[in-house]
């Protein structure tokens, strides 16, 4: 459905190395604007040091990241923000202690100038907020609510709409559904799919496969550092995406024994 | 995914919490309660010990600020996740160092003070350099420097000028604006014309007959409330005081969203230093000389002063306002113990006291924010 785009991101045989350990073998993914790209593998697959990589926290060994079309090199997550690359860090979104409006602007605070001095804008910070929350169906109880007493699934809500707010073209979302329960999922997932409408390019990086394909239009599976290439929503069934990301062979044998249920 | 999840979304935080509550959740509480039940006891146990009369205020003032001006950074650098251990050794090493360059290398006091400065918060950016570098705590890292300052401190008089005590500061402060910043007072007309009206005292005999018994505000008080005011408006104002909490609540979360945390974090041990020499150059300029053992455990008292006044001990809360209160009470108790006539070693006593009760007070105020069961 997006394929007509260009890409907003082509990501061409990265490399990782960390010491002798190699991470990432050449990857190599587009990302196209608009799209919900999912990101599937089992722990230890590279799906962490991947993302990483494009939000500027690890420099690839080899390869190169093409943002729209033109070579990137992030020296360190600031200048990937800076470029419209904002990442949803599963339990690392929010600061607990700190209302939800310092929060949301953590990093991007709002400058109100007092003579010389420049302020930080609370009340700017305030009904911004305020609004973007009740946009996502968040009601708070006001802008200086510690994010220490929402949930899991309204935190990773608050971080998204956050990145959207600060014009963010691509999102990367780690995990953002491993720690939560049912309702907030759908929560997420719905949120998720607000985004993708807005014309922003999604990468979902998760280990489920409903997860997967409940929001996902194009799904690239990663083994062992590898890509086994991407697959179009339609294209491809729930069990050949679950045999995919546990390298084929094994899962197979694995699942006679547990009678179909993993 | 289980049911408890469910049922745990199903009831989210609808519950409304009362005004009191809500105007009772600030970091400050601690310190306010503190400060009304202090001066409520002391007004009425030494009420007409002279506590309360113009030199009495100005003796617990003093004292109330030199706490305060050490718990401003203490506070800062707390709330963005880190400790200095060493402030007391810093106190007693700017000091020497002004008193070595001003009597020894005989530089002009201005100079001498400029140079401590540059040398404090050379040495404030090297602890904080060593923490964000190696990932080592603050603690370990700041209570070597409590020992090699501590060291120094006491080595270098010994060498230079072999003893502990260098004295002539005064002396050769005499008629040096820039010394006047930190030993001088201001307002000394306002007093006098007090003193002439009978608002305040003045002295009936000696050589001083005539003067009032309070010659006006030390420089000290000035830059204590200075400095809790420009802490207060960074911290709560300004994009850097989100900053401070940001990386004290989270390092990690806030370098994912862009906040420097490692230049936030040096520049607050940078500023601990800071508040530690304006103390250091305050007393050397009041009593005219710099010793080797001062400052002692001033590292503590600063960060009791902190915790009474609402910081958590582990970053990302806390006030300066809280601090300064916390820094009040000290001073209020340290001097009233004395006019009451109690014995003074009681005040360690009290100290302990008021720690315990003001950590199980902030551990309970952070459950109710954070909804922690």
């Amino acid at each position: 459905m997006t394929s007509t785009h260009a890409p907003i991101i082509q990501m061409q045989g990265i490399e990782k190395h960390f010491g002798s350990v190699i991470a990432l073998a050449g990857v190599s993914v587009d990302i196209y604007p608009g799209e919900c790209h999912c990101l599937l593998g089992d722990n230890g697959a590279g799906k962490s040091t991947f993302i990483k990589t494009m939000s500027g926290v690890h420099k690839p060994t080899k390869g190169e990241i093409l943002f729209e079309r033109r070579p990137m090199h992030f020296a360190d997550p600031r200048d990937a923000i800076s470029a419209g690359i904002a990442t949803v860090y599963q339990d690392l979104a929010m600061i607990p202690l700190m209302s939800v409006s310092r929060n949301f602007f953590m990093g991007n605070e709002p400058i109100r100038r007092l003579g010389p001095l420049k302020l930080f804008d609370h009340d700017y910070a305030n009904r911004v907020t305020m609004e973007e929350m009740r946009k996502m169906g968040i009601n708070l109880r006001g802008p200086d609510q510690a994010v220490g007493t929402l949930s899991g699934g309204e935190r990773q809500t608050v971080a998204i709409a956050r990145a959207v707010h600060f014009g963010a073209k691509v999102l990367i979302l780690d995990e953002p559904t491993s720690a939560l329960g049912v309702r907030q999922t759908a929560n997420v997932l719905a949120t998720i799919d607000k985004v993708r409408k807005q014309g922003i390019a999604v990468v979902f990086i998760t280990h489920n496969v409903r997860h997967a394909l409940a929001v996902g239009d194009r799904f690239t599976v990663l083994n062992r550092g590898q890509t086994l290439g991407t697959a179009q929503r339609g294209q491809i069934t729930p069990d050949e995406l679950q045999d995919m990301m546990a390298g084929g062979q094994e899962l197979v044998a694995l699942e006679d024994s547990l009678g179909g249920t993993v | 995914m289980t049911e408890a999840n469910v049922a745990a979304t199903a009831d989210e935080r609808v519950k409304q919490q009362s005004s009191l509550q809500k105007a009772l959740i600030r970091p400050e509480l601690g310190g306010i309660c503190g400060t009304i039940i202090v001066f409520a006891l002391f007004l009425i146990f030494a009420g007409d010990s002279g506590m309360f009369s113009a030199q009495g205020v100005m003796n617990w003032s003093t004292v109330s600020a030199q706490f305060m001006i050490i718990a401003v950074g203490a506070c800062l650098l707390m709330i963005a996740g880190e400790f200095d251990l060493s402030v007391g050794s810093m106190i007693g090493f700017s000091g020497m160092m002004i008193a070595i360059f001003t009597v020894t290398l005989e530089w002009p006091v201005w100079q001498a003070i400029l140079a401590t400065f540059v040398m404090a918060l050379a040495i404030g950016a090297l602890n904080g350099y060593i923490v964000v570098r190696t990932g080592l705590p603050s603690f370990i890292v700041t209570l070597a420097f409590l020992f090699i300052l501590r060291g120094f401190t006491i080595y270098l008089p010994q060498i230079i000028e072999r003893k502990t005590i260098i004295g002539g500061v005064d002396r050769a402060a005499e008629g040096d604006w820039f010394a006047a910043l930190f030993g001088g007072k201001i307002l000394t007309g306002f007093f006098a014309w007090m003193g002439d009206a009978g608002i305040i005292d003045v002295f009936e005999r000696g050589s001083r007959a005539g003067q009032p018994v309070v010659e006006g505000i030390p420089m000290l008080i000035v830059w204590a409330i200075a400095l809790v005011i420009v802490g207060h408006i960074i911290l709560t104002r300004t994009q850097f005081g989100n900053w401070i909490f940001a990386a004290g609540g989270d390092a990690q979360a806030a370098r994912y969203v862009g906040v420097p945390v490692n230049r936030v974090k040096i520049l607050m041990f940078m500023f601990t230093a800071f508040c530690a020499t304006v103390f250091a150059a305050c007393q050397v300029m009041e009593f005219g000389s710099a010793g080797a053992d001062r400052g002692l455990l001033k590292e503590f008292e600063a960060i009791i002063a902190v915790v009474i006044g609402g910081a958590l001990l582990t970053g990302g809360y806390g006030s300066v306002i809280g601090a300064a209160l916390g820094a009040l009470i000290f001073g209020v108790v340290q001097q009233g113990l004395f006019f009451a006539g109690v014995e003074s070693s009681l005040f360690r006593v009290f100290l302990g006291v008021i720690l315990l009760f003001a950590v199980i007070l902030n551990t309970y105020i952070r459950r109710i924010i954070t909804g922690e069961r």
